[in-house]
């Protein structure tokens, strides 16, 4: 084997004053970056193995580690950047893909932040949510155009929804690509505040059975965990086309995460490799996919709204269209920033469109075709805090999912080595000596304390805008103003400049 | 500086309303003293009034009132206007010189009944109108329909709205249902078409507000044809009810529960069966919920209803006294024209205030197409 070039990503700073030889950090690592010298009793680094994570660094009890960039530099580049250097020689050596774990990290524009809100000043009072009700609650599912009552009675109910007590619901992670404690934690989360979490593709362990009114199962390519009783088990079903962080690319799980429970859980032989693959074998275009659509249906007696989710690309409008004229109740878009637990670099870095034009353009075409309320709108792919929600919910969506901002809830730090299976925080992770470092309980907790203060939040900048139920923000463009941006953005998006 | 239609100008507001239930036409002189008590709540960019039973001899015509910017487009709008309907008269809609009213535009009225061969097979004669109506006010730059329902009118114009009273002479109408309305725009051109009421069909609209949820009642609208081409609360406020108990033939107090819907808290306490009716209403129509401060009076043919917004962010009185039925912002405005009234009461939060004529049942009044226009707004899919 030649020379390897690779020099550490990483420095580990130990502050050898502070520093007890206690050997935490030496436990805490699993990816050994921390290691235990015995003749001289004392504790070492190997930056090389270093992904900062920072589990050593919160863990360590005097505080004695700090981690920093690795201060080597290459001779100046604005073209042959570090990145671009050493991915080369990587795959110089390896002669692979290369991997990475969760979203899109390139200094893309992120246009949430080129988007401001309106606040009400005289002609219309903004209202006080501590004062006055305020409602946040959401319907997903298809509605029908009118509804025939007579004499006070609905004569025909109207087809199956899901109620949101607040605009976010945790997107698809499987059992497998994240651990069964963090299944567990986002399942009684989801319970606690009053929405829904996703299975991913992994299937449903029996343990989590009892949150089946707070779940939304899916039905992706692999098709692993799927009978009647897992359609059956939850609230709605969805079919994954595809995700933003790798459009047009199936999934694969090394057959070392498929240990005892996974293997049960997905229905695969045990060490075998989960393949997804990039279709589905029986959807080859849109007639298809209402095939799927109204088997599943078919299957779960029309009690369930279905759910398509699609990954955003440049023809995302036309695709949505045709999603809800196949006969989805809702139409899920996840941007090209949305998390994943493996993915290759070049994919995930180059391949899809920002959400927040997708999401518009999704929106006014639907809209155009007068067929926006035939099926409700979930947007994902990097939601980062209160404010993307109010402004993707102006924007069109009716709800958002979010994955990598719920992970980060359970402590993750986003090294984006999910594919490792490393994971100190016991999260991206099947290892027993790892998972069971995320507590469910506490997990569930800090999950739903995040959906409760985001959803003061919204509820703050409702109040501000005049507005007390979310619903009269739904498509609201009016609300928004973009800043920093070109008319044809400023066109995608359907909104005005600041100033307008 | 850009005029209403171009440009979003919110406004504050006084309305009033007066009807007999009975059917009796009555003069305008008492609507006038009406509004005219609450002065201080318009600035004079806009005044307005709504008639109902003002033309008996036509009562089977849509009264068509409009405004032209000049000749030439009065003549393009007459040829259109020929070629759809077949006009019975033609003439200015009398005026009277007021000096504090300034420069009027071109201010016609016609009688007409659309020309049966150029419907549409899959078209009722009420869209027919409204086709033509949205045409008008949305191609022909400087024609406005300000009118278009059947034995009502509104008159309106630039001007606080006891001068615009006089200005249109409306003493000297008699209506059995009488609006009207003073507005205090933020800023505006004083553009004639931009002061209220609103008015489609039969339905007229007061409005006193600025509603917040604008931009998702509008988006959602235009998914059913309907063009915001003034970008006023006042005219989503009035698609909406179109849309609701014309279109797809929801009973009025189902509207209600739609635009001022109960909170959850609410309808969490009602009975099982009320609480599914309420749900699917607020789910299906949750973009119609109008949000933030109003208060209306929607005006037609059979009567009116009153409403605030949820919470009541508006002032909205109402009073009976035999066979009228008042609503004004202000108490002080009926107490002006009915001195000692059977009853006062503020209507609360989203509890509407309905007056219908003797014998009728709604707002609006079907006819047999009814049933066949609600299926086939059903998008089948």
């Amino acid at each position: 084997m030649s020379l390897n070039y690779m020099t550490p990503a990483f420095i580990i700073e130990r502050d050898k004053d502070r520093c007890i030889d206690c050997q935490v950090c030496v436990r805490q690592c699993a990816n050994e970056a921390h290691k235990w010298d015995e003749e001289e009793q004392k504790v070492y680094s190997e930056d090389a193995n270093c992904v900062n994570c920072h589990r050593c660094v919160v863990m360590c009890p005097t505080r004695a580690l700090s981690v920093r960039r690795f201060p080597l530099e290459f001779r100046y580049n604005a073209n042959w950047t570090p990145e671009t250097i050493r991915a080369i020689y990587l795959q110089a050596e390896t002669g692979g893909v290369l991997l990475t774990g969760m979203g899109n990290d390139r200094p893309y524009p992120i246009y949430w932040d080129h988007m401001l809100l309106n606040a009400s000043q005289v002609t219309n009072p903004s209202i006080d949510p501590l004062r006055e009700p305020m409602e946040l609650k959401t319907y997903l599912g298809r509605k029908p155009d009118f509804l025939k009552i007579k004499n006070g009675k609905l004569l025909e109910d109207i087809p199956p929804q899901l109620e949101l007590d607040v605009p976010i619901m945790f997107s698809a992670m499987s059992f497998g690509s994240i651990s069964l404690n963090a299944h567990k934690s986002l399942a009684a989360a989801a319970q606690q505040v009053g929405t829904y979490w996703n299975t991913g593709e992994g299937g449903l362990h029996r343990d989590l059975v009892q949150y089946g009114d707070h779940t939304i199962v899916q039905v992706a390519s692999g098709r692993f965990g799927i009978n009647p009783d897992y359609l059956k088990a939850g609230a709605a079903i969805e079919i994954k086309i595809g995700q933003g962080a790798k459009p047009g690319i199936g999934g694969h799980l090394p057959g070392e995460k498929v240990g005892e429970e996974v293997s049960k859980t997905r229905m695969i032989p045990l060490g075998t490799d989960a393949l997804s693959p990039a279709p589905h074998h029986d959807i080859y275009s849109i007639e298809d996919l209402r095939q799927l659509i109204y088997s599943l249906k078919e299957a779960t007696e029309y009690q369930k709204p279905v759910f398509v989710k699609i990954a955003a690309v440049h023809n995302v409008a036309a695709i949505a269209s045709g999603i809800v004229r196949a006969g989805a109740d809702v139409v899920v878009i996840d941007g090209y920033r949305g998390g994943t637990g493996a993915a290759p670099l070049r994919t995930r870095d180059s391949v899809g469109i920002p959400i927040e034009f997708a999401l518009a353009a999704v929106d006014t075409r639907l809209r155009e075709e007068g067929i926006r309320n035939k099926a409700s709108l979930v947007i994902g792919g990097s939601i980062r805090n209160s404010t993307d929600i109010v402004k993707a919910i102006a924007l069109g969506a009716d709800a958002v999912y979010i994955g990598t901002g719920a992970l980060i809830a359970l402590g993750c730090h986003l090294c984006q080595k999910c594919y490792t299976g490393k994971c100190n925080w016991g999260i991206a992770t099947q290892d027993p000596q790892l998972y069971k470092r995320l507590n469910p309980e506490i997990g569930a907790e800090r999950a739903a304390n995040l959906l409760k203060a985001w959803a003061h939040e919204i509820e703050e900048l409702l109040g501000g805008m005049g507005i007390n139920a979310l619903e009269s923000l739904r498509g609201n463009r009016l609300m928004l103003r973009g800043i920093g941006l070109t008319d044809r953005e400023l066109n995608i998006l359907g909104i005005k400049a600041a100033g307008e | 500086m850009l005029k209403e239609g171009q440009v979003r100008i919110p406004a504050g507001c006084a309305i009033s309303g007066i009807m007999n239930k009975k059917g009796e036409v009555f003069s305008g002189r008492d609507i006038i003293k009406s509004i005219a008590v609450m002065h201080d709540r318009s600035n004079g960019l806009g005044g307005g009034f709504a008639a109902y039973g003002i033309y008996p001899e036509f009562k089977n015509h849509y009264a068509f009132h409009l405004f032209y910017e000049n000749k030439k487009v009065k003549q393009e709008t007459e040829f259109v206007l020929n070629k759809l309907f077949n006009i019975e008269l033609a003439e200015p809609i009398p005026t009277r010189d007021v000096s504090s009213i300034g420069k009027a535009p071109l201010i016609w009225r016609y009688f007409a009944k659309p020309k049966a061969n150029q419907i549409q097979a899959n078209e009722t004669e009420a869209e027919y109108v409204v086709n033509f109506v949205m045409k008008i006010n949305s191609e022909l730059e400087g024609a406005y329909v300000f009118s278009s329902g059947k034995n009502m009118g509104t008159f309106k114009g630039v001007g606080y709205p006891e001068d615009i009273g006089d200005f249109y002479r409306l003493d000297e109408y008699k209506g059995y249902i009488w609006t009207a309305h003073g507005r205090f725009p933020t800023n505006t051109p004083g553009w004639w078409g931009g002061a209220h009421p609103f008015s489609l069909l039969d339905w007229t609209i007061v409005h006193n507000g600025e509603i917040s949820s604008y931009d998702a009642n509008r988006r959602y609208l235009e998914m059913y044809g309907y063009k915001c081409t003034l970008q006023t609360d006042t005219e989503a406020i009035t698609y909406i009810f179109d849309l609701l108990l014309r279109k797809f033939g929801l009973p009025l107090d189902s509207a209600i529960n739609i635009v001022a819907a109960p909170f959850w808290s609410k309808i969490s306490r009602m009975n099982p069966e009320q609480q599914k009716l309420m749900k699917s209403l607020r789910a299906v129509f949750s973009s119609l919920l109008i949000n933030g401060p109003f208060s209306i009076i929607l005006g037609s043919t059979n009567g009116f209803m009153a409403l605030n917004d949820r919470l009541k962010l508006r002032s909205l009185v109402a009073a009976e006294k035999g066979d009228n039925l008042y609503i004004a912002s202000e108490e002080s405005a009926i107490l002006e024209i009915c001195k000692n009234p059977d009853k006062t009461w503020a209507p609360r939060g989203g509890e509407p205030v309905i007056g219908l004529l003797d014998g009728k049942e709604s707002l609006y009044c079907f006819d047999e197409t009814q049933e066949e226009e609600v299926v086939r707004h059903s998008v089948a899919l």
